[in-house]
């Protein structure tokens, strides 16, 4: 009742709205970089909730809840938003003010969203958004009759523009001055059938009595779907740019992580030449500087991926991709929208598996995160190479293919054929009473981008990276520094003192049970240090062979190999690589993504079980050929 | 009259799902319960509610995949709703 408590209470703000109504950018104008991105508690659903101050000094909480059609709850992002507004989900504040955010262009399955939301009794302000678009295409909406005929308060907003964002903010602080007592969520039941049509009835006769429309849609987007649109011409552009972004990934990436690997490698060897030869010394050079640096070393490519996608999707492109690739995907169980995370997986499966929030049900999203790891990504490259150039010879096969090349590309084939396998597998066993989601996508008109809020999507990405699996990443790297030191080698002993190390000790226990697939100790022991990084395990392989010079001693490394190894060992090594589950990173990124140990460890395991399996295969007949 | 009529009707309707490209007509009825859809009928019925498919709204199949002519990008009044075949069954157009 007292006007003091504007500045104490805080005022709780719920954006609802179909998926393309331009909610993120409006939530992105509201409240700029004052973001929490986390995962509602036991659910693979993000929460993303923001910070503002109205002109009365009122502090509001300001909620995105995932974009729905319809209150139905069909999936556990639509059941997110259902519940958050009857005010029913445990943990969460039941909004005061629901936003419904319509698009001004796309009105009709809006309008009869807002007619379900408002039957939840819970207050209700319709904001329409992109209304210059609007005028620009010649639609004319008369405000006041809509908000007449929908008995709820109506306001146009243009989410970019600042003085739309400050009405916003000031309607917010004139509602909550005179709040009306909520009955909200009880006598709430989802629709029927029915009803659902007498729903779409009223809000077409709304937007009859209130909306002109002009004659003919917009022409830029139906010519421009013309071409991205055609089979052939389409394929080809889907090729082109994903080419344009493999190619970011790879290479724009290449030069910066290359600095950051090497500051963080020079910082080392500073740290070590400053300080006392000694434990804590090697712990700030190889635990704590190596770790940070393993974990800052990845921001590039999640930076360059997350803006491609965040580009692709403010542009109305990803839904034409997934349209595209929806039958090859599908092929495999795969949703289409699950092609772009793979596809970044080739490069590394973080970003890969972070990317793979572009899928809506939880189950596809699931399955492309369980098989994104066994797409080839670029830490196998230095392994593969050191085995290939030590143990293939650089022949000509069938007169002009490179049997070292061959080599290479039936190694990337497997992987992908395996993950195609293991996703028609894990439809077929796991989740077969599983009614996948239909692919029922809606193709929105293209729009530019805005700049401001792609930049805050990226920044939120990159900093939920650093925060959430690099907290993780830091301490598996700072126990495997751990494992390769203690305990210390005695003075005066021979060898490099990793053999002296639980590392060694681990590899020695391992030796028996990975000897049928033709790996002796020396192997085994380089595995562990490898779960930092596939690639570490090349250095690895340097050290336990005492071999000075680390990385670039790659030559020397692989002469050694090939002088100690067997043909059908080094063939086993590589089908290991194919699978290779030891990448710690990649591990906490999945724990992190599905908010469950659960699914790391069923990935840890399924993957070993088919390294295990596929090595034994490839030595045991390698062998019986004779190469043993 | 009324005889011919019914006749006219029943020769021009047809499933969305067999429409060929280019196709431009009115939906006449959902009939949901079809075999191989993803969802059961009530539930498949109520997503293409959802999605704009109305009876009477105007529909057109603007694009459709290469592979087996499938999804097809359907334009549904004023907005466009790419499904696939197997769903779009469900729509009894004219």
């Amino acid at each position: 009742m007292t006007s003091t408590d504007v500045t104490t209470e805080r005022f709780h703000l719920a954006l609802v709205g179909a998926p393309n109504s331009g909610k993120t950018s409006l939530f992105n104008a509201l409240t700029g970089s004052r973001q929490k991105v986390a995962n509602y508690a036991g659910v693979t659903v993000e929460r993303k909730a923001g910070a503002f101050v109205t002109p009365a000094g009122r502090q509001v909480t300001l909620l995105d809840l995932p974009g729905t059609y319809s209150l139905r709850g069909r999936s556990p992002d639509e059941e997110i938003t259902r519940d958050v507004v009857l005010g029913k989900r445990p943990g969460e504040a039941a909004p005061d003010l629901v936003l419904c955010i319509a698009d001004a262009t796309n009105l009709r399955l809006t309008l009869r969203l807002i007619l379900e939301l408002k039957r939840t009794g819970r207050p209700l302000l319709v904001v329409l958004n992109m209304f210059d678009i609007a005028q620009r295409r010649g639609v004319s909406i008369d405000v006041d009759a809509m908000s007449a005929a929908l008995g709820v308060p109506v306001i146009t907003s243009i989410a970019v523009k600042k003085a739309g964002v400050e009405e916003l903010r000031k309607r917010t602080d004139e509602f909550a001055a005179n709040m009306p007592a909520v009955t909200a969520g009880d006598g709430w039941t989802p629709l029927g059938l029915s009803e659902m049509k007498a729903l779409q009835r009223e809000a077409d006769r709304i937007i009859r009595d209130t909306v002109k429309m002009p004659s003919k849609p917009d022409t830029l987007t139906t010519r421009v779907d013309a071409v991205v649109l055609h089979p052939v011409a389409g394929l080809a552009i889907l090729a082109l740019i994903l080419f344009v972004m493999f190619q970011a990934v790879f290479s724009w990436a290449q030069p910066l992580m290359e600095l950051l690997s090497d500051s963080f490698g020079a910082l080392g060897t500073l740290v070590a030449q400053v300080l006392p030869e000694g434990i804590f010394q090697s712990f700030l050079q190889n635990g704590l500087i190596a770790g940070v640096g393993s974990v800052l070393v990845f921001l590039p490519q999640i930076i360059i991926i997350f803006l491609f996608i965040l580009l692709l999707e403010d542009f109305g492109y990803m839904a034409r991709a997934a349209f595209l690739m929806d039958r090859v995907m599908g092929g495999a169980g795969l949703h289409g929208r699950a092609f772009i995370p793979l596809l970044s997986s080739f490069a590394c499966a973080i970003p890969g598996i972070m990317a793979t929030r572009v899928i809506d049900n939880r189950r596809d999203r699931l399955t492309t995160i369980l098989i994104a790891p066994l797409m080839t990504c670029s830490a196998r490259i230095p392994v593969y190479t050191l085995i290939i150039s030590a143990f293939i010879p650089a022949e000509t096969v069938w007169g002009w293919v490179n049997l070292q090349g061959l080599v290479m590309f039936g190694l990337y084939v497997a992987g992908i054929g395996s993950a195609l396998a293991v996703s028609f597998v894990i439809k077929f066993f796991m989740w077969r009473d599983y009614q996948p989601a239909p692919f029922m996508l809606e193709l929105p008109d293209y729009k530019l981008p805005r700049l401001k809020s792609i930049a805050i999507g990226v920044y939120t990405r990159a900093k939920m990276f650093l925060q959430r699996a690099g907290t993780t990443i830091l301490s598996m790297m700072i126990l495997i520094w751990f494992l390769a030191s203690f305990p210390q080698a005695p003075a005066g002993a021979e060898g490099p003192a990793i053999n002296y190390s639980l590392a060694a000790i681990i590899g020695h226990a391992l030796e028996p049970f990975f000897a049928p697939l033709g790996f002796n100790w020396q192997i085994a022991v380089a595995l562990i240090p490898g779960m930092a990084a596939r690639e570490v395990a090349v250095g690895a392989l340097g050290t336990v062979y005492a071999i000075e010079g680390g990385k670039e001693a790659a030559d020397a490394i692989g002469q050694a190999l090939a002088s100690k190894w067997s043909l059908a060992t080094a063939l086993s090594f590589l089908a290991w690589f194919i699978f290779a589950p030891q990448c710690a990173s990649t591990l906490a990124v999945i724990r992190r993504e599905t908010g469950s140990t659960k699914w790391m460890v069923v990935t840890f395991l399924y993957m070993f079980a088919l390294a295990y399996v596929a090595s034994l295969i490839t030595y045991t007949i390698a062998k019986a050929a004779g190469l043993g | 009259m009324t005889v011919h009529q019914t006749a006219s009707e029943t020769t021009h309707e047809l499933r969305l799902g067999n429409a060929p490209r280019g196709f431009i007509g009115t939906i006449v009825a959902l009939q949901p319960d079809i075999a191989g859809a993803a969802e059961s009928g009530h539930e498949l019925e109520r997503h293409l509610l959802e999605m704009g498919f109305t009876e009477g709204a105007r529909v057109e199949i603007l694009h459709q995949g290469a592979i087996q002519r499938d999804p097809i990008a359907v334009r549904v009044d004023n907005i466009t709703i790419a499904v696939r075949r197997r769903e779009a069954m469900a729509v009894v157009v004219k």
